[in-house]
């Protein structure tokens, strides 16, 4: 437990060294979530549209 | 290379490709980040702050790598009219601004307890600030103008102009008296710093490039199939026209 409260102290730097990974973290899975959104979304349009032979075949993978 | 420029193509290598790239980006990033905050030790003078090293000078490798294939892909588009490259660029620009605000807000996180300020103007600050709205402008120029080929060429020209800040970011801390330090690995003379604190910076910068890897094809898909869309919808509408004009002939 004390080593815990140690590691998560960072040697007094805690105020910036979590922050730091959070928001690379954040940034990163934000971006991902937004790109797989947009292209789902595509997808959809696309089926609905009857055209949707490239967007099966996209998604499967 | 006009071999990739055919969508069906892309879309079969790439679907190749992201099962790797996924897995590669989670394994680097999971290794990396274990010896980023477990196995690697303090730094004599930054102490524990050294560890935001680790997620900072990969997002600012990947700021200006992402930036160089921007230029490169813009200059093809521009060049030889590859509708893949104007694809590649749009979906391009995103992710560098991402990298680029997370090198700022790292570095901004770590420059606080060590230099005692959030941010200075100096030379390598302002430099991928300025990298960050070159970034911001391409995307606002993409979706600038009703024709969006119009936006695309705009976009493409701004990318390539844009590229002279790549070597003043690199050579920001030699030229130029900087708060920031500089350079200790991509140097002459070769790295300047222990292999325990290179190991977690290389794992994370190659978790970080498969992770690019990921997205750009997820985004170049969508903007594929963006494209896909609209051309079936002007094909329908033509079509209708066409219709209703040769019935009202008739």
């Amino acid at each position: 437990m004390e080593t815990l409260t140690q590691f998560l102290a960072m040697g007094g730097y805690a105020a910036f060294v979590w922050p730091a990974l959070a928001i690379a973290a954040g940034v990163m899975t934000g971006l991902l979530i937004q790109s797989l959104r947009f292209l789902r979304a595509r997808e959809k349009e696309l089926a609905k549209l009857g055209g949707d032979n490239d967007a099966r075949r996209g998604s499967r993978s | 290379m006009h071999r990739f420029a055919n969508p069906a193509r892309f879309l079969r290598i790439s679907a190749v490709i992201l099962p790797w790239a996924v897995g590669l980006a989670a394994l680097f990033i999971a290794t990396g980040l274990y010896f980023a905050l477990f196995a690697s030790p303090p730094d004599y003078q930054q102490g524990e702050s050294v560890r935001i090293m680790y997620v900072h000078v990969p997002s600012a490798w990947m700021a200006s790598f992402v930036y160089g294939g921007l230029a490169l892909t813009s200059a093809i588009a521009l060049v030889w009219k590859h509708p893949l490259a104007h694809v590649a660029a749009k979906a391009m620009s995103p992710i560098g601004a991402c990298f680029t605000f997370m090198a700022l807000a790292t570095g901004s996180l770590w420059g606080k307890p060590m230099w005692g300020t959030w941010w200075v103007w100096d030379a390598r600050l302002t430099s991928v600030l300025i990298l960050f709205f070159l970034y911001l402008g391409h995307m606002a120029l993409l979706n600038a103008f009703e024709d969006s080929s119009r936006g695309e060429r705009a976009a493409a020209v701004l990318a390539l102009v844009g590229a002279i800040n790549l070597p003043i970011i690199h050579w920001s801390v030699e030229w130029w008296n900087t708060l920031h330090q500089p350079a200790s690995i991509f140097r002459m003379g070769g790295p300047t710093i222990d292999s325990a604190m290179l190991i977690p910076l290389f794992l994370m910068a190659l978790g970080y490039t498969a992770y690019f890897v990921v997205v750009l094809i997820l985004r170049m898909r969508g903007e594929l199939l963006a494209r896909k869309i609209r051309v079936i919808r002007m094909a329908r509408v033509t079509g209708a026209e066409h219709l209703s004009a040769s019935r009202a002939t008739s």
